[in-house]
């Protein structure tokens, strides 16, 4: 049992270990915890009962219910916990265990926080942990060559330039098809709204970039967005451990908003995007908030509704289930929204999973996991039967799901587990339903 | 060049645009926008027949083009846009298209003190930069964040030097970019560049650069500084000596580094966007002195004055007066001279000017829907709909502003003292 | 006998205290002193209405989503310690001990009340044990530590039953107890014991992160 048994083969893994040696681990691993962390991490470890509550919590542990190794205290005193008390000094095939671990068992969805009497953040260990992975060069290749995109283009998936903006002007070309005067306007300085998105929506989901502009265009929004890198508020650097490139892309995020002058940022349907402005990406700039106000788009629909800007044409037919994303429920309290919405969007009731709002169970592909890529994809959706059996005991045919991420790990749980459902964001609700102007 | 000494400075008001009316071929009219001198305004229109056009003080470009974007006024006053014509992209410069077209072309650029027009192009998948119709001879896998020097003779980009193949993580690390100045590239490679700056002269280029996943540090001319940092920000030119200065990061605080010697103490949280006085004896920048609080520094000494965010930070010619602005929740904006925060509080401020004689400083407000002026503090009698960056004159007495109000384009110029 | 039991209660029993109350002002000081060097980021989000707002809906039993999950755990918990606090505290016994040596005198628990409430103390530790042995996903992270506090907390318990039912030796019992009782102070700041000084802390700080950035409840 542990991490040591199930080890699998990964370029970026294998690749980091094989350059270490024992006395760069123990220098390394010192000067993070040193210069790094403090009080919390520390106290942390001291406080630990080792009560084992939290094995409830976390969906590795309850997918795993015969093997303790998920358990979030396990997880901890397997990583962690080693470090500290050997003071750094293991082995370069012990950092291999450590990092497949922290990178793809844990999601940093600190459900588990629900669970802590003591309140220990395993989520913030995990990322320390990641940390210190990201300074040894051990990190998985997939989740790797996305924070080396971030690092060259300011965005997640190597989309250069000319690409973007293209991809922008193509889908207002389709739109106008639809929608006869439809802009996107670009680099609109003072407009209200800054839309932005992350990479994978001009890459593969061209569609959301579409329907956001339809629902702006029908809403009636003075919005923008920007012709030049900044507009992905993405950030995957902030699960590699890579904390200077976080920093550089959310300064680079909010300063091309800055330049513009709009009022408010709005974010497509994303979950880790918000906690990187909100939370840690801010925080490392300095800013205690961030310095641009930024709305999830759960508010923003939420906001367009309650001003009667979104007029329904029809209701999608229900009922439906809600996944609440960590990152914007757990991470941001907007699960009443959410469901004021979904009922204002639906005809039917909403079946609620037996872990719902908070205490959402995560969908096993958040906190970078998915993006580990192929070789762990079934680690993920091991991790996911918690999740699937949830969902399955809905016994409805819709899971609403306002993140990227939730919607890429949901379609793999759906097929895996044979749940027979589909999964839709918001905007593909409101598109679908809205009046359209013509 | 059309610099302000030959502006119209004559106190008084003229109507630039007396209808702002959509003209019937018209289907829709864009943003406006507003030359230096505030004698031309222009906006892109869409045709109802399909295809765009610019109207500029009402009159429309001789032909219409496929499509149009990215209008910008040269500072000498001159319209640009991006335009595709038979599905080829160029630039249109007050009209004339220049001869060679592109697969695509973005990021127009001008020289702050010359006439060079410039931009990103791409072509058969290569990229590089364009500059008054010329086209850099070699083109790359990648270019971008470009720059021209101060008088537009020369430019610079970063540029990949090698084709990645997809999730090849070895080959990235390896280092495949680098800075190209006149499409020629440095010999050296990088994991990652940034931010490339020219000197005054525009004979030395500085860039950030990360030497592997953790190390950063600063080049110049392709020559990395001996020291390396936790990381770097933007590296700029002391316009007098010719010294190169970047913030740096070591042990979790940023400093000021000029030539890979700390000036500043690193002990701020934040330190960023660094400028210097043109003759080169003040350095400000904008810093955090504790988690949270921004400010200025000036020559290492930060203001008491704090506020969640800062930005926007200018510097007259002889760093007698250092202006900014501060805002909470990007609300509530206050303009912020020499360590003093002006009473007003704005919905949104624009970046403040500084006259070149006298001090003066003044900047563009919003509260509602209404935009003005705001100089030394005081507001300008007058709101409108839309206003532009005021401009002052040589001699600091006057100020140019550029509105737009009640359907109508106006450029006025006030006396500073009245204002 | 009775010079061993002078010097338990007398020197020996400054030292407990002194190392228990300095050990921990001291613990709790150097732990501030550090947070405010290395993690004055977190420090900045501290809000005393979210902490309590944390600390006061974790102490309500089966409040927090946790403890719902758990109500074996959630009684054998919340009992011991009270228990542990109520027992000794208000133990007739000790309080006499206290007006003895300092002339201070306070309400105390009738002896049977405190009697039931120290065998509560044994069969919590028992069923903690008990866990840690049977229970996979608690024996998986059990280390030694967390025996060693499990024995240092049961100790004085089991002793003071023992000597109260004078059920071996009294005198040596008696001195037992006082010695575990003493271990057990002294070494609160510095064994897994400390989460009693640092869990007001780590809630109140995650309580304030929750309420105050994230806008959710963190029970
Ligand atoms: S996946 Fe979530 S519940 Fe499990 S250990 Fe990580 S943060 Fe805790
Ligand atoms: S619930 Fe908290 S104290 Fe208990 S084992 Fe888990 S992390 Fe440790």
């Amino acid at each position: 049992m542990g991490i040591a048994d199930r080890l699998i083969e990964d370029v970026g893994l294998r690749g980091g270990v094989s350059k270490l040696t024992p006395e760069q681990i123990q220098k390394t691993v010192n000067a993070v915890i040193s210069g790094e962390t403090g009080a919390k991490l520390k106290a942390y470890a001291e406080t630990c009962m080792r009560c084992g509550l939290c094995a409830q919590a976390c969906h590795f542990s309850q997918s795993h219910p015969d093997d303790p190794s998920y358990t979030p205290a396990a997880k901890v005193q397997a990583t962690m916990g080693v470090l500290l008390k050997t003071g750094g000094k293991v082995s370069p095939e012990f950092i291999y265990g450590m990092a497949q671990l922290a990178y793809t068992e844990c999601n940093l969805c600190r459900r588990c926080v629900h669970y802590c009497p003591i309140g220990i953040d395993t989520g913030y260990i995990m990322s320390t942990v990641r940390r210190i992975c990201h300074k040894l060069g051990v990190t998985p290749q997939y989740i790797q060559d996305t924070a080396h995109s971030h690092s060259a283009t300011f965005n997640q998936m190597w989309v250069k330039d000319d690409e973007w903006t293209d991809t922008l002007m193509w889908q207002e070309d389709e739109a106008r098809e639809e929608f006869p005067g439809l802009r996107i306007p670009l680099d609109k300085e003072g407009a209200d709204i800054y839309y932005s998105v992350i990479a994978p929506e001009p890459k593969f989901r061209t569609q959301l970039i579409y329907q956001a502009a339809a629902i702006m265009h029908a809403a009636g929004v003075d919005w923008t967005m920007p012709s030049e890198p900044g507009w992905d508020n993405s950030d995957m650097c902030m699960f590699t451990g890579d904390f200077e490139m976080m920093g550089r892309l959310k300064r680079k995020h909010f300063e091309s908003a800055q330049k513009l002058k709009v009022k408010r940022i709005v974010m497509g349907e994303c979950g880790h995007a918000f906690r990187s402005v909100y939370d840690m990406g801010n925080r490392w700039v300095a800013w205690k908030m961030y310095p641009v106000p930024v709305i999830h788009s759960i508010e923003f629909f939420w906001e367009l509704m309650k001003q009667g800007k979104i007029k329904l044409a029809k209701k999608y037919p229900g009922p439906v289930t809600v996944h609440d994303p960590c990152n914007v429920v757990r991470g941001r309290g907007h699960h009443e929204k959410l469901r004021e919405l979904v009922r204002f969007l639906v005809d039917g009731p909403i079946i609620e999973t037996a872990s719902n709002r908070e205490h959402n169970i995560c969908c096993t592909a958040g906190g970078g996991v998915i993006n580990c890529g192929p070789p762990f994809k079934n680690v993920r959706l091991d991790g996911s039967k918690a999740k699937a059996e949830e969902l399955r005991a809905t016994g409805v045919k819709t899971i609403v799901a306002p993140c990227h991420n939730c919607h890429g790990g949901l379609e793999d749980t759906v097929h895996r587990y044979k749940l027979d459902m589909h999964i839709k964001f918001l905007g593909d609700i409101i598109y679908e339903c809205m009046e359209k102007p013509s | 060049m059309h610099p302000p000494a030959l502006w119209d400075w004559e106190s008084g008001q003229r109507v630039i645009l007396a209808s702002m009316e959509r003209p019937e071929n018209v289907a829709w009219l864009e943003e406006y926008h507003i030359s230096p001198d505030g004698e031309r305004v222009a906006v892109l229109a869409s045709l109802e027949e399909g295809g765009f056009t610019a109207l500029v003080n009402g009159e429309a470009w001789e032909n219409p083009f496929e499509k149009a974007w990215c209008p910008r006024f040269s500072p000498d006053g001159r319209f640009t846009a991006i335009v595709q014509q038979d599905g080829m992209w160029t630039l249109a410069v007050d009209g004339e298209a220049w001869e060679e077209s592109f697969d695509f072309m973005w990021s127009t650029q001008f020289a702050p003190e010359g006439e060079a027009i410039a931009a990103c192009i791409q072509s058969g998948g290569e990229y590089g930069l364009c500059i008054d119709g010329v086209t850099w001879e070699t083109l790359y896998e990648n270019a971008s964040q470009c720059v021209l020097s101060a008088d537009g003779k020369a430019s610079a980009a970063v540029v990949q030097l090698a084709q990645l193949k997809p999730a090849d993580i070895e080959a990235f690390k390896k280092g495949v970019y680098g800075v190209a100045v006149n499409g020629q590239s440095w010999d050296a490679n990088f994991m990652n560049c940034w931010t490339p700056a020219f000197d005054a002269k525009g004979e030395h280029v500085a860039a950030q650069v990360r030497l592997n996943l953790y190390d950063y540090s600063i080049a110049v001319d392709g020559k990395t500084w001996n020291e390396i940092y936790g990381c770097v920000w933007e590296p700029r030119f002391n316009p007098a000596t010719g010294k190169v200065v970047a913030p740096v990061r070591l042990n979790g605080r940023w400093g000021l580094a000029q030539d890979g010697q700390i000036i500043w103490e690193p002990r701020f949280g934040q330190c960023w966007q660094q400028i210097f006085s043109p003759d080169g004896k003040n350095i400000a920048a904008i810093v955090a002195p504790d988690f949270g609080k921004f400010t200025v520094a000036v020559n290492g000494k930060a203001w008491g004055v704090t506020f969640p965010v800062v930005t926007d930070l200018v510097i007259c010619r002889e760093g007698a007066t250092v202006a900014a602005l501060g805002c909470v929740d990007n609300a509530d904006w206050q303009v912020l001279v020499n360590g003093r925060a002006w009473a007003g509080v704005w919905d949104m401020a624009w970046k403040p000017v500084i006259s070149q004689v006298g001090g003066h400083v003044a900047a563009k407000v919003s509260k509602g829907k209404r935009q003005t002026i705001v100089v030394d503090g005081r507001a300008f009698a007058r709101e409108f709909d839309q206003v532009f960056d005021p401009t002052f004159s040589p001699d600091g007495k006057k100020l140019l502003i550029r509105g737009i109000d009640k359907g109508s384009v106006v450029r006025i110029v006030a006396d500073v003292a009245q204002a | 006998m009775n010079a061993a039991y002078e010097f338990v209660t007398g020197p020996l029993a400054w030292a407990a205290w002194g190392i228990f109350l300095l050990g921990s002002a001291w613990r709790l000081f150097s732990m501030y002193q550090l947070a405010k060097q290395k993690d004055a980021v977190s420090l900045s989000y501290m809000s005393l209405f979210y902490s309590m707002r944390s600390i006061v809906n974790w102490l309500i039993p089966f409040n927090a989503l946790g403890w719902r999950k758990n109500p074996a755990m959630t009684v054998a918990t919340f009992v011991f310690h009270i228990c542990l606090l109520v027992a000794p505290i208000f133990l007739v016994a000790h309080v006499m001990l206290w007006d003895q040596s300092f002339g201070v005198s306070y309400v105390t628990i009738p002896d049977n009340v405190a009697d039931i409430m120290t065998l509560v103390v044994i069969a919590a530790c028992l069923f903690f044990a008990g866990r840690r042995i049977m229970q996979p996903e608690v024996r998986y992270i059990t280390t030694p530590q967390d025996w060693v506090a499990l024995v240092i907390v049961l100790a004085p318990f089991l002793t003071g039953f023992l000597a109260y039912h004078q059920l071996l030796d009294y005198d040596l019992m008696i001195i037992l107890h006082v010695v575990a009782g003493e271990i057990m102070l002294a070494a609160i700041p510095f064994t897994r014991l400390s989460h009693m000084v640092f869990v007001a802390f780590t809630r109140a700080y995650m309580g304030s992160e929750f309420g105050g950035v994230r806008h959710a409840r963190d029970w």
